[in-house]
């Protein structure tokens, strides 16, 4: 019976191990995770932990019951520190050695932080539930909050901060807010909407230093020279794959773990999650998702061709996000990354109105974002990029319709 | 198999539906999800066990007899 070993006890690596106990495999799993806490999940910690709608105790993947069926050997609070891939073996930071007949790496990526910010206090990142209750416990009615970097974590932030009546200022490097993945005109949607609420946005603006006052931040120094008060700050800027256990192992790290179509980084060894940079075939892309429905996809894809590697199958799905902001939530299908185009098909302009967007990436069909879309609409959408459909195609249903 | 939703904190993803569409379907209005069967026959107990594996919002509960 196969001794499985699983790094990183989040959505990724939980659901890998759940998926392999559904699939009948009855031989030891060991889930390794560095946080102490039970498996929890991230996406409420930019929303509803913000906002006080769901508490600390709210976030759990699965009760304890759910763990405890799985009969895992669930090693918390320890993180992996090496492997060697020729022994077959992890070796965990208090000195314990894990054999195993094979590995899932699924540790996740962390925030980037802003260098040389570190003890100052009222500088924030998020990533973890830590995080999130100590930016939550800042968020006061008139206090000032600037967040750097509008990506849809700055964004989450900005709008339920704003909802608690702190003055937020959202900035970001590029010249369209928010516009990074998904293109500048669903950009302009959304700082459009964070306007109408009146966070402040500054766009094409270079933080170049945070200001303290004895310890404490007290705003943030533009490329200009000027400084913008803040009471805390959030450096949103992006993530750093957790792979530096890995880095003797002789694998291909590469801003994440390198994988094959099926997921596998090396004999034995499978990436799943945030962490993996795995070729998706459907896209003919070597990608890396940061999205809760990859995650959970790519470790049920990983246990069924770790159990059986004579009926392997390519992980090639179509990824999947959502991010909530205001009273809206926008969804996206695809690979919206690196597209060539984005073609406008509806937008009202007001705030919480509509908009449908779809992307190519060379004559193809890659990717839908909508916001109060139906559905069916987006299903219908997912399916024409699901079966990898030409671009010209898709303009000749549209004009029809 | 008995299939019940904690429908107060499905996020719409609508990974349920792709995987089983007899069984879940979304409000056209806000995408939350709604349970069509509660008992769903024996052939759709895979893909509906799926479907509470990758919810991203862990709100599909399953009692399996
Ligand atoms: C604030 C926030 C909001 C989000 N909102 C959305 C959203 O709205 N929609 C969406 O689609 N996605 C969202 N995401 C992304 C989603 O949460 C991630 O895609 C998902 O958590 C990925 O799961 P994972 O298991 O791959 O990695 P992670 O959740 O990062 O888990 C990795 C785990 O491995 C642990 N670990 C790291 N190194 C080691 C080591 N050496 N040894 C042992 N353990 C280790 C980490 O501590 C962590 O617990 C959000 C993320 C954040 C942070
Ligand atoms: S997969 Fe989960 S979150 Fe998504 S629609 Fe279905 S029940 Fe809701």
């Amino acid at each position: 019976m196969k001794r499985v070993v699983v790094v990183g006890a989040s959505t990724g690596g939980l659901a890998t191990a759940e998926a392999l106990r559904r699939a009948g495999h009855e031989g030891p799993i060991t889930l390794v995770g560095a946080e102490p806490a039970m498996p929890y999940d991230r996406p409420p910690l930019s929303k509803q932990v913000l906002t006080g709608q769901r508490g600390p105790n709210e976030l759990a993947l699965r009760s304890s019951a759910e763990i405890d069926a799985l009969d895992l050997d669930l090693r918390l609070g320890v993180p992996a520190a090496g492997l060697d891939i020729g022994r077959r073996e992890v070796l965990l930071e208090d000195g314990i050695r894990l054999d195993y007949d094979e590995l899932v790496v699924a540790t996740g990526v962390r925030a980037r932080r802003l260098p040389g910010t570190g003890g100052i206090a009222g500088v924030h990142t998020l990533r973890t539930v830590s995080d999130a209750l100590a930016l939550k416990e800042r968020l006061r009615p008139g206090r000032r909050l600037v967040v750097v970097g509008a990506g849809f974590v700055g964004a989450e932030v900005a709008a339920a901060a704003n909802g608690l009546g702190v003055h937020v200022t959202l900035l970001e490097s590029a010249p369209v807010p928010l516009a990074a993945a998904v293109g500048d005109a669903t950009g302009r949607f959304l700082a459009a909407m964070h306007r109408d609420h009146g966070v402040g946005i500054r766009a094409d603006v270079r933080v170049t230093e945070i200001v303290q006052d004895g310890g404490q931040v007290s705003g943030v120094r533009l490329e200009d020279g000027s400084v913008l008060p803040a009471d805390d700050v959030l450096v949103a800027i992006g993530s750093v794959a957790n792979t530096e256990w890995l880095a003797d192992s002789g694998l291909a790290v590469q801003e994440g773990l390198v994988c094959d179509e099926y997921s596998a980084a090396g004999p034995g060894v499978y990436g799943v999650g945030d962490v993996a940079r795995w070729h998706n075939p459907l896209f003919d892309v070597t990608m890396r998702i940061e999205h809760r429905t990859n995650a959970a996809e790519q470790g049920l894809a990983v246990a069924r061709n770790l159990l059986c590697p004579e009926t392997r199958r390519p992980f090639a799905p179509v990824p999947y996000f959502w991010s909530d902001q205001y009273d809206v939530k926008v969804q996206a299908y695809g690979y919206l990354r690196d597209h060539d185009e984005a073609l406008v098909l509806d937008n009202t302009t007001s705030a919480s109105g509509r908009l449908l967007v779809i992307y190519r990436k060379a004559d193809r069909l890659v990717g839908v974002l909508a916001v109060g879309a139906s559905p069916k609409v987006l299903r219908a959408w997912r399916a024409l990029i699901a079966g990898s459909t030409a671009w010209t195609a898709v303009l000749n249903r549209t004009i029809a319709a | 198999m008995r299939v019940s939703v904690d429908a107060d904190k499905c996020v719409a993803a609508g990974q349920c539906v792709l995987l089983a569409p007899e069984v879940f379907d979304q409000r056209e209005e806000d995408g939350v999800v709604v349970l069509l069967d509660e008992s769903p026959s024996p052939e759709l107990h895979d893909p509906v066990r799926e479907s509470a594996l990758v919810c991203p919002a862990a709100v599909i509960h399953l009692a399996e007899s």
